[in-house]
């Protein structure tokens, strides 16, 4: 082989990387191109740009509501996640725990499993639920905040897990040694080490509860809608540049709220 | 500071005994050695004072306090780690407050401790930065500085030096050892290194397999050995294997006969010889026990050479002679003459 072999490697390795790039971000800069449009049916090329999707999304009473709904439900799920999951990856990381790995790879599931699996089987569960204890759980918002924790709990298992791996225990002894009693040390040093991984699993938690569709189509309520279920029923009877305006303010957002944390967290290290 | 005091010290891990009935008082202010090669329970005999690990059995009394139950946030003896543990999200004049916060000393009084503590170990000014913006020293330092704040009444050193590079441990020994006599430390050190627990120690402990093989000072240990394992591990022992024929008497498992006043009990014994106490070439003349040997190998070491001879086919040992000038390493197979004293050995029996 000649010398230009290693080259060509890294040719073709670059060009697949700019590949899958495009394919992650063409579909967002024609959302964001969209949504300036003027004309109400996407056709190319644009007649004229304009302001005015924004404003519609804006004045678009179920978005409003489905985005507060939808902040809610992320938010407290995430809470509740937390709550939940960190407790959980400590005990798996530092004790023996009866089938730790199974116990492990159970926690982790939800994020492998398809929505409309995961879907279709907490519906049918909760319905169940209802039927065995006459508790109104379908539909209601305890129900979906539930389910939506159970898409949180695989990021911070996952992520806190990982910060847990690289902790210097000795710290904690540390801290036991100058006076501090297993409370105190949990928050003043143990806490504090793992913020990372917490802040990060916080936010891909809250990210993946906002954006869930699959599985929020089955367990709303009449009268209750998450934001991606109102764009898509708005989608159903018009397919005019709103949605992709309200799209893109989600994903500015999105982005936002992520560079905010990478100033604080570099979340390249966490992920 | 407070004297401490450990008795009948044990620990077992289902049938493997890690420190087997260990007894040791320290006195108030002193500072004491445990030695030992990995694995001789000097780790984990630490450990347990500290509170970290329970012991099987045993008891351990700081002053005169019982703390044998007691978890390790309530002991108060500062230890100092391997690896410094320095919390990572605190500033240097954080960490070091960390005991005095725990130890609910008021908020006025933590400033001035703080910097007390950072002034001894010559880190004033260095309050605002963090550990990872220090070198191993200096961290060694903080850690140092974190343990001695908050006033424990007996320090506790794990391996302090093995991290730093070779010129700074000899320069932080130093610094250790007089901040511990100028404050009246009762201290406890552990480690393997042989240079460094002779040079620190008020007395040490020397520890193999869970048990204390002997304490004592640095003369006793070395001049009074109790026994072959101590006799080799501190400082070097030529061996030579054979029996005592009678109080008095050695013969060599080759068949060699000396005087040695040291044998007492007939039976299979190991005779040890430190190396200065073996006179080589004409300063071996007129001595009781006088050899010729063969050189097998020799090794130029500087300030000294390890000669391996060979008194006959069965007794084989190294000799270790200052070098001087104009002296060149015997070649193999040349022959030396050999000799030493009839106090110049000690008997230790075997098998037993």
């Amino acid at each position: 082989m000649s010398a230009g072999s290693p080259r060509l490697g890294r040719y073709v390795l670059n060009g697949a990387a700019a590949l899958s790039l495009g394919f992650i971000l063409l579909p967002l800069i024609f959302v964001t191109w969209l949504s300036f449009f003027r004309q109400e049916i996407p056709s190319f090329p644009p007649e004229g740009y304009s302001l005015q999707w924004f404003a519609a999304a804006a004045n678009n009473k179920s978005f409003i509501d489905g985005f507060v709904l939808s902040l809610q439900v992320g938010i407290v799920a995430t809470l509740i996640g937390l709550v939940l999951g960190v407790p959980a990856s400590l005990a798996l990381a530092r004790h023996r725990i009866p089938l730790g790995p199974g116990v492990s790879t159970l926690l982790l599931l939800p994020l492998v499993m398809p929505g409309i699996v995961l879907g279709t089987s907490t519906y049918v569960f909760q319905i169940e639920v209802e039927l065995a204890t006459e508790i109104p759980v379908m539909g209601s918002l305890g129900g979906l905040i539930a389910a939506h924790t159970l898409v949180v709990i695989p990021w911070v298992v996952r992520l806190v897990t990982a910060s847990l791996a690289g902790f210097d225990r000795t710290i904690e002894e540390a801290a036991q040694n100058l006076g501090a009693g297993p409370i105190t040390t949990f928050w003043r040093v143990t806490l504090p080490s793992i913020r990372p991984g917490i802040v990060a699993a916080a936010l891909f938690g809250f990210v993946t509860s906002f954006g869930n569709l699959e599985m929020s189509l089955f367990l709303v309520g009449p009268g209750r809608t998450t934001l991606p279920i109102a764009i898509l029923q708005y989608l159903e009877w018009k397919i005019d540049p709103t949605v992709a305006a309200a799209s893109l303010i989600q994903i500015v957002l999105i982005g936002v709220a992520m560079i905010v944390t990478d100033r604080y967290v570099k979340l390249s290290r966490v992920v | 500071m407070a004297r401490l005091s450990i008795s009948h010290l044990k620990k077992s891990y289902g049938d493997f005994i890690a420190v087997d009935d260990v007894d040791i008082a320290i006195a108030d202010g002193e500072f004491l050695v445990l030695l030992g090669p990995s694995g001789c329970g000097k780790t984990t005999t630490l450990r347990m004072i500290a509170g970290f690990i329970p012991p099987t059995a045993g008891s351990i009394t700081i002053g005169e306090r019982d703390v044998t139950a007691l978890p390790p946030w309530k002991r108060h003896c500062g230890l100092v780690f391997q690896s410094y543990a320095l919390f990572p999200h605190m500033t240097v004049a954080q960490n070091v407050a960390f005991g005095l916060e725990m130890h609910k000393v008021p908020q006025a009084e933590r400033g001035p401790r703080v910097a007390e503590a950072l002034r001894l170990v010559r880190l004033t000014g260095f309050d605002d930065r963090y550990p990872r913006q220090l070198s191993g020293g200096q961290q060694q330092r903080v850690a140092l500085a974190r343990a001695l704040a908050m006033q424990p009444q007996v320090l506790l050193l794990d391996e302090p030096l093995s991290n730093l590079d070779a010129k700074l441990r000899l320069e932080v020994r130093v610094e250790i050892r007089e901040l511990q006599r100028k404050l009246g430390l009762t201290t406890i050190m552990v480690t393997h290194d042989q240079e460094e627990a002779l040079t620190m120690a008020d007395r040490l402990v020397v520890m193999e397999k869970g048990q204390v093989r002997q304490v004592g000072t640095q003369r006793e240990l070395y001049e009074k050995p109790a026994d072959r394992f101590v006799a080799g591990f501190i400082g070097r022992s030529a061996f030579l294997d054979g029996e005592v024929t009678a109080p008095g008497r050695f013969r060599t498992a080759g068949g060699l006969d000396m005087v040695c006043a040291a044998a007492a009990k007939p039976g299979p014994a190991t005779l040890a010889l430190r190396p200065e106490r073996i006179a080589v070439g004409g300063e071996a003349d007129g001595l009781p026990n006088r050899f010729t040997a063969k050189v097998e190998h020799a090794s130029y070491l500087g300030a000294l050479l390890d000669i391996q001879v060979a008194l006959d086919e069965h007794d084989r040992m190294l000799l270790q002679i200052p070098n001087r000038p104009g002296l060149t390493e015997p070649q193999p197979d040349e022959s030396i003459t050999i000799g030493w004293a009839e106090d110049a050995g000690l008997v230790y029996p075997r098998g037993a």
